[in-house]
């Protein structure tokens, strides 16, 4: 979609006060709401991070219990062929990857939905439509590419992958709403790429991605654009 | 002071009219379904509105058929776009002259 850029910044700059000035707002308000969905809630941001960081301690405190993966050369932590893997782990790990995800989503949902009641855009309207699919693509292959990276055995490359894909995925949908979207991928971008350095360390470069890095923009968008 | 509220484009003083300029100035083709949930007026009105500004010349209509349906959707023309324009460097005039 093309977009006039320029008549837009101008609007946004004029400033006094009287009727010419709420008119000026008037236009403003709409240019923005019709370019950009500006219902995304800073306190969503805030509940995910710390259902993040819940999810990161409890998968670090099971799998920290006992060895859960057994290779045949232990030569590098996190890759070489499995010999032997407890699928209990794997399935606790799965729950609670689950869990964060659902109380995330939810919660997203329930302030989002109320921001935009607020601010009389609609919920479900072409722009959140787009912002969704524009996340959504990036985010269902960094999926796929996870899951193809666990039947690999290659665990250890799991958590900063999701973080990356993540972070392109928030890179890619941060153009049609917040700019701090795209601020905040690419910190998950850089936060994953760290991660992958130090494998072994995954566990809380993803706390710090997805816990940490959430609560900091979400207080920023909260001050920012919810006050 | 009077030149300058005389600059005032007339066809903008309604506040349907001057939000369809508004959404329409920084989008490509806008289809009318979307004008009508953010400008949150019912079908009839819209409609008023756009055949209005659709006289001036001021926007353009475009009508297909996706599917079995008509989608129709509206662009700002050249002539609206610098209406339009003009309609907003006269209010930041009345906005610095402090009227």
């Amino acid at each position: 979609m093309k977009k006039d850029f320029t008549l837009w910044y101008k609007v946004k700059n004029m400033n006094s006060n009287n009727e010419s000035l709420d008119t000026l707002r008037d236009i403003r308000a709409m240019m923005e709401k019709s370019s950009r969905f500006i219902s995304l809630s800073g306190l969503a941001g805030v509940f995910s991070g710390t259902f993040a960081l819940i999810g990161a301690y409890l998968a670090y405190w099971r799998t920290n219990q006992a060895a859960w993966v057994v290779r045949a050369q232990d030569t590098e932590f996190g890759t070489g062929t499995i010999e032997r893997i407890d699928w209990s782990v794997v399935s606790f790990l799965t729950i609670d990857a689950l869990f964060v995800l659902v109380a995330s989503i939810a919660v997203s949902y329930y302030f989002t939905r109320k921001k935009a009641l607020k601010k009389g855009q609609p919920l479900w309207g072409p722009y959140s439509r787009q912002l969704v699919l524009n996340i959504a693509i990036p985010l269902s292959v960094g999926g796929l590419f996870c899951i193809i990276l666990f039947f690999h055995g290659l665990i250890a490359l799991i958590a900063p992958s999701t973080l990356i894909f993540y972070g392109l995925a928030l890179l890619n949908g941060g153009k049609l709403s917040f700019e701090e979207i795209s601020y905040l991928g690419i910190s998950e971008i850089i936060i994953g790429l760290v991660g992958l350095y130090f494998k072994g360390q995954g566990l809380i470069f993803w706390g710090i991605g997805f816990g940490v890095l959430h609560i900091i923009y979400g207080v920023l968008m909260y001050i920012r654009h919810d006050r | 002071m009077k030149s300058i509220i005389h600059q005032l484009d007339k066809a903008f003083e309604n506040r349907i009219r001057l939000g369809l300029m508004s959404i329409l100035s920084v989008n490509d083709w806008v289809d009318f379904n979307e004008l009508k949930s953010l400008l949150q007026v019912t079908d009839g009105n819209l409609a008023s509105h756009i055949s209005a500004l659709e006289k001036k010349h001021f926007i353009e209509i475009r009508k297909r058929f996706v599917g079995k349906k008509t989608n129709t959707t509206f662009r700002i023309t050249k002539e609206g776009k610098s209406a339009f324009e003009d309609h907003i460097k006269a209010l930041e005039q009345l906005l610095k002259s402090g009227v």
